[in-house]
């Protein structure tokens, strides 16, 4: 908690400059209205009112606040306006992608380490599936499972596992990886066999690397799911929020949700952090 | 020592012209040469010489982590290989390389938990080990709890733990002060005389070396090859005065210049 100060700090400094931008890129609007009205206004005229517009280019710190507090606390929680609501019809895509995705990351890691073959095929596939854009795949995905009957949460958790399972590869693959030659050699006077050495060795050897990914991980996972509910044109979700704001103008609406999302993101890195401190703890490497 | 019938006779580790060679990019490096040494049962073999002579590759390949390209390696009468399965040596190298994860009880466990003891007999086992390096009480403890050389005797009572009438050390004490280098050495010889264990035992300090070997393998590199074997005329009883003696500095000089005729230090 030492870092709060400096956080706060940073925090204010953030604010101050976006009420700076708000006023700056709203301005035009007020001032375009005034003209057509054939009145004059002041520069201190124009600050309020740059700050209470319906649908201004930037709103203000305070209407986003107002507009996520309203979304979060001023709906029924099954109502089609409630962040709550799209955040956790977003989340549980994510969830469900980031489990796909951890899962197949990890069968994938352990077939690398354990088969040449696979060493060689199956890394540089890893690789290029991530080169191709996101935003091009997306559709695909969505369409051809649409395509066999499958819609709603399973076509966006596959993108979100598309996402995910990147980081755990990579992660598991060095984590697995990072017993050295002489703890292998002890467990070879040992004659213990590769699965012993798997569990015993490899694994435990592995979880700083594989809870590192998860934190990329489930963070890549969220932005899948948002992602695959861009070009459906679907109804529910932050991806959808986001998409009909933008649609109508509606830029709290935008801004609400992109908050609604950063803070779901960062509560699952949270939580991905708190369940790390706790397994190291128990395992005893944490100091 | 040596009377308890036909066993004995048979050396524990018996190698007869042994040559290994690595083949690298940048041509064959002769790790070993035409090498000839029969150890007893119950003998502490130290081996010395200047690094790249050869040891911890000799020492390996008794342990069946390398394979000789040329002569003929017994350990117990079998091949390495074989005698690896039988539970032959305890291998102790030169960091301790304990898990971070498990406690010192859960290190020592490790071997026993891979060659299947049961539950009761694991725990009967550590505990005797634990007493044996004089590190009762610690058994709960994590590695990062412990100093490097309690770490180190922890790493020997996994070695020990699954009864292995070999022990087989790499420099185990070579990151380690003097004074705690000391102790350990002192510890070893005592645990050497409990449990009548096979020692091998690589080292860079005549003085190690001469403590605690009833035989002295000297080597020297470019082909790795031994030059001299000294046997020790000292007791097995060793108190660490025993150095300031005279016999003991007579051997030590022996081992240096061993170690000299080998050229050894000429890089
Ligand atoms: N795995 C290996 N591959 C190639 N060369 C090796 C390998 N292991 C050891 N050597 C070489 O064999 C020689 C003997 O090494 P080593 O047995 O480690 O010597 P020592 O333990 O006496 O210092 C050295 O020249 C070393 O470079
Ligand atoms: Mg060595």
């Amino acid at each position: 908690m030492r870092s709060v100060g400096p956080v706060l700090a940073v925090i204010a400094v953030i604010v101050a400059l976006w009420y700076a931008a708000a006023v700056g890129m709203n301005a035009a609007w007020v001032r375009d209205q005034a003209a057509r009205a054939g009145t004059e206004v002041s520069f201190l005229q124009i600050v309020p009112q740059t700050m209470a517009q319906e649908r201004p280019v930037l709103p203000a710190p305070h209407q986003v606040a107002k507009g996520l507090w309203d979304g979060v606390t001023g709906q029924a929680i099954t109502s089609k306006r409630s962040l709550v609501y799209h955040g956790w019809i977003t989340l549980s895509a994510t969830l469900l992608g980031f489990g796909i995705g951890t899962g197949l990351g990890i069968l994938l890691a352990v077939g690398i380490i354990h088969n040449r073959a696979m060493d060689q095929s199956v890394m540089p596939w890893a690789i290029a599936s991530q080169t191709i854009p996101i935003l091009a795949i997306a559709p695909m995905i969505i369409v051809v499972m649409n395509s066999i009957g499958v819609s709603g949460l399973l076509p966006k958790a596959v993108i979100s596992a598309y996402l995910s399972f990147f980081p755990v590869v990579v992660g598991m693959v060095t984590g697995l990886r990072s017993p050295d030659a002489m703890q292998l050699d002890l467990l070879r006077t040992y004659n213990a066999g590769r699965g012993q050495t798997f569990w015993k060795l490899r694994l435990p050897a592995s979880m700083p690397y594989l809870f590192a990914s998860l934190k990329v991980g489930i963070a890549a996972s969220l932005v899948g799911a948002i992602v695959g509910e861009l070009p459906t044109g679907a109804v529910a979700g932050l991806g959808a929020r986001l998409l009909q704001g933008s649609y109508y103008g509606q830029t709290i609406q935008i801004w609400a949700a992109l908050f609604a999302a950063a803070f779901v993101a960062a509560a699952l890195v949270g939580i991905v952090g708190a369940v790390q401190a706790a397994v190291l703890k128990r395992m005893g490497m944490a100091r | 020592m040596m009377t308890d019938g036909s066993a004995s006779d048979r050396p524990v580790i018996d190698a007869q012209k042994v040559g290994l060679t690595f083949q690298t990019a940048d041509g064959p490096v002769h790790a070993l040469k035409d090498v000839n040494l029969r150890v007893l049962k119950g003998d502490f073999v130290s081996f010395i010489g200047p690094s790249g002579c050869g040891k911890t590759t000799f020492l390996r390949a008794v342990a069946a982590l390398e394979h000789p390209t040329e002569g003929r390696l017994l350990v117990n009468g079998m091949t390495p290989e074989e005698a690896r399965k039988r539970r032959a040596y305890g291998y102790v190298f030169q960091a301790a390389g304990l898990y971070p994860w498990r406690t010192i009880a859960g290190n020592i466990r490790l071997p026993l938990e891979i060659m299947g003891f049961s539950r009761p007999e694991q725990d009967r086992r550590v505990k005797d080990v634990l007493q044996l390096v004089e590190l009762e009480g610690f058994g709960k403890k994590y590695p990062w709890q412990l100093s490097g050389g309690m770490q180190q005797r922890a790493s020997i009572a996994r070695a020990l733990a699954f009864d292995a009438d070999i022990l087989l050390m790499d420099e185990p004490f070579g990151a380690l002060d003097e004074i705690v280098r000391d102790r350990l050495n002192e510890a070893l010889l005592k645990l050497w005389a409990r449990t009548g264990k096979t020692i091998g035992f690589v080292t860079h300090s005549i003085p190690e070396a001469v403590y605690l070997s009833t035989r002295i393998v000297v080597m020297s590199p470019r082909p790795g090859r031994i030059t001299d074997v000294i046997e020790s005329p000292l007791p097995r009883e060793r108190p660490l005065d025993i150095r300031d003696s005279a016999e003991f500095i007579a051997i030590a000089h022996r081992v240096r210049d061993g170690l000299r005729a080998g050229h050894s230090y000429d890089d």
